[in-house]
């Protein structure tokens, strides 16, 4: 059984028909690419998989385990953690705090523990210190731990959004434009880093990209959205090559 | 280790705070020092201290504006009074018991107006808050237990400068109770909102658990505050409690600087002593204390806290990475 399995996903912005008939279906430490033109409905794909809408028809089943109707929250919970197009970090607070506070549901203890700073306060927080300075080191963030999130440069903000993502230890990570605003040296970088993670993490990837050399050189199969419906699906080189690909990208 | 042992100095340094401030203020009282008009101030300065550190939580951590937290205390000095005006105890009992009624009260409201709270943001939240205090106001002038416009009087003095202990055991538990939460668990779910809701909920944090948890945490904080003012005073009166008095707290806590606990209670401190310290210049008081304010806010763009230990701060973060 597929790790994802989306039949039919569809939703409506009045009379906008944004995602129709969007199917996909994901193996468990797949390295999937959602590619499309622009507008063509790849990031509302991503915000119907994560609940940030509720679609209007179809089904999201991660694991066999329904994901339609439940709150962002929820869903993060179950097993699915995203970044963001643009990037969304906690900016007053630190590299690290930012990955400590991913780690909410993760490493528990209670209000009572906060307010008068029982053991158990300081033994979450040592257990969360480590952890989250585990992740950073994966990222190369270690060094950077108690700086403020916004002080960080671009792509080091990108690669603490992914870190943050995966410290809520999901099953599938959606990658919203990871490469964007990236130059070449930081996008050959960033991709031995989403390879890594898939494989030290175990994670399964989505990944939304315009960067076609990053998603030749790392997917290892490829959905192509196009005016919010699915135009083809398939391995890379077959859905690159295709015509129908090429035209919705520069036209007949 | 190293940081094991910074983090010990640390705690000896602010127990050491805590502990001559108490005793400062304790022989500034017994030895006579300070005449009436300055002792007076004693209490209201411990109350505004909560009531600003209790509304930075909701302002400066969570970054909801709301102009309400008057109505919080009002709420909280009304339930204390009430029940040591029916209830015959001891002195001790009795306070400690109307601050449990005055705060869980003000809590159970708090959380009924952090719920619209959900809904709404900025602007129109502050109105909302508002809207909330000016109600509690109207209800408080229209109920007969609680007087109407007249007010509760013969409310017993339990928290005076004589009794000031209660008031600063009061103060400080309630500034280490917020600063603990803060740098919790719960406070990063807290700030991670402030920050960004979006990402927050992205990553699993309860977006509207959170929310209602801070608006009652500082709500009940508030109504602490309130029965201590009321114990204090002896006198309730709806009116005292209106809008002016939410924006006093809010200018304590936006004159400290947003999310500085230290920067509230030093802002508080000030603030409250400046008018009485302006006495002399008679009828121009409030204008040197606008003027005053102004010349604040100038001067400290980004909070009191930062102004004063700007290199402090910075090299506690170098530190800490080492």
């Amino acid at each position: 059984m597929a790790l994802l399995e989306v039949k039919n996903l569809g939703i409506s912005f009045g009379g906008l028909r944004a995602v129709d008939d969007f199917n996909i279906e994901i193996e468990k430490g797949q390295l999937y690419g959602l590619i499309g033109p622009n507008g063509a409905g790849k990031t509302t794909a991503f915000n119907l998989l994560t609940g940030v809408y509720q679609p209007t028809n179809g089904s999201i089943k991660l694991d066999g385990v329904n994901m339609v109707g439940k709150t962002p929250a929820q869903i993060s919970q179950s097993g699915i953690a995203r970044t963001f197009q643009n990037i969304r970090l906690f900016d007053k607070m630190s590299v690290l705090d930012n990955v400590k506070t991913a780690l909410h549901h993760e490493i528990k203890y209670g209000l009572v523990s906060s307010f008068l700073r029982l053991p158990g306060f300081a033994k979450g927080e040592k257990a969360m210190d480590e952890k989250a300075i585990e992740i950073l080191k994966v990222f190369d963030l270690d060094q950077e731990a108690y700086t403020l999130a916004s002080n960080l440069p671009y792509g080091k903000q990108r690669k603490l959004e992914i870190a943050r993502a995966l410290a809520t230890n999901p099953k599938l990570l959606l990658l919203d434009e990871p490469a964007a605003g990236m130059n070449p040296n930081e996008t050959a970088e960033l991709m031995s880093t989403i390879k890594l993670i898939r494989d030290q993490f175990d994670v399964t990837i989505l990944l939304i990209e315009h960067d076609m050399k990053l998603v030749a050189g790392i997917c290892e199969k490829l959905t192509v959205l196009n005016f919010g419906t699915e135009l083809i699906s398939g391995s890379v080189t077959d859905v690159l090559n295709d015509p129908k690909v090429i035209t919705a990208y520069l036209g007949e | 280790m190293k940081m094991k042992a910074k983090n010990y100095q640390s705690l000896l340094l602010k127990i050491a705070l805590i502990v001559i401030s108490y005793v400062v203020v304790f022989f500034l009282i017994k030895s006579g020092v300070l005449n009436r008009q300055y002792r007076a101030l004693i209490v209201p300065i411990g109350v505004n201290v909560i009531l600003a550190v209790s509304l930075n939580l909701i302002t400066g951590f969570l970054g909801e504006l709301t102009l309400g937290h008057a109505g919080f205390m009002s709420i909280g000095a009304y339930a204390g009074a009430l029940f040591s005006l029916n209830v015959d105890l001891p002195r001790l009992p009795s306070i400690l018991l109307s601050m449990l009624i005055g705060g869980v009260v003000a809590g159970i409201f708090g959380f009924l107006i952090g719920v619209p709270v959900l809904r709404l943001r900025g602007d129109y939240l502050a109105i909302v808050t508002l809207a909330f205090g000016e109600i509690i106001k109207s209800v408080l002038i229209s109920m007969k237990v609680t007087k109407g416009a007249k007010g509760l009087s013969g409310i017993p003095i339990y928290s005076s400068y004589k009794n000031f202990t209660i008031v600063f055991v009061a103060m400080v538990l309630c500034i280490v109770f917020i600063s603990n939460l803060v740098k919790s668990r719960q406070g990063r779910a807290v700030c991670a909102i402030r920050d960004n809701d979006i990402a927050a909920e992205s990553i699993g944090i309860p977006v509207s658990k959170f929310k209602v948890m801070a608006f009652v945490i500082s709500a009940f904080f508030a109504g602490i505050a309130g029965v201590l003012y009321a114990h204090n005073v002896g006198i309730l009166k709806p009116t005292t409690f209106d809008y002016n008095k939410s924006i006093e707290i809010l200018v304590f806590v936006v004159l400290g600087g947003m999310g500085s606990i230290k920067g509230s209670i030093i802002a508080a401190i000030i603030l409250t002593a400046l008018p009485e310290m302006l006495r002399g210049a008679e009828n121009y008081r409030m204008l040197l204390y606008a003027i005053a304010l102004i010349v604040l806010m100038l001067f400290n763009g980004s909070g009191i806290k930062e102004k004063l230990f700007p290199k402090k701060s910075h090299h506690k973060l170098q530190k800490a990475g080492e």
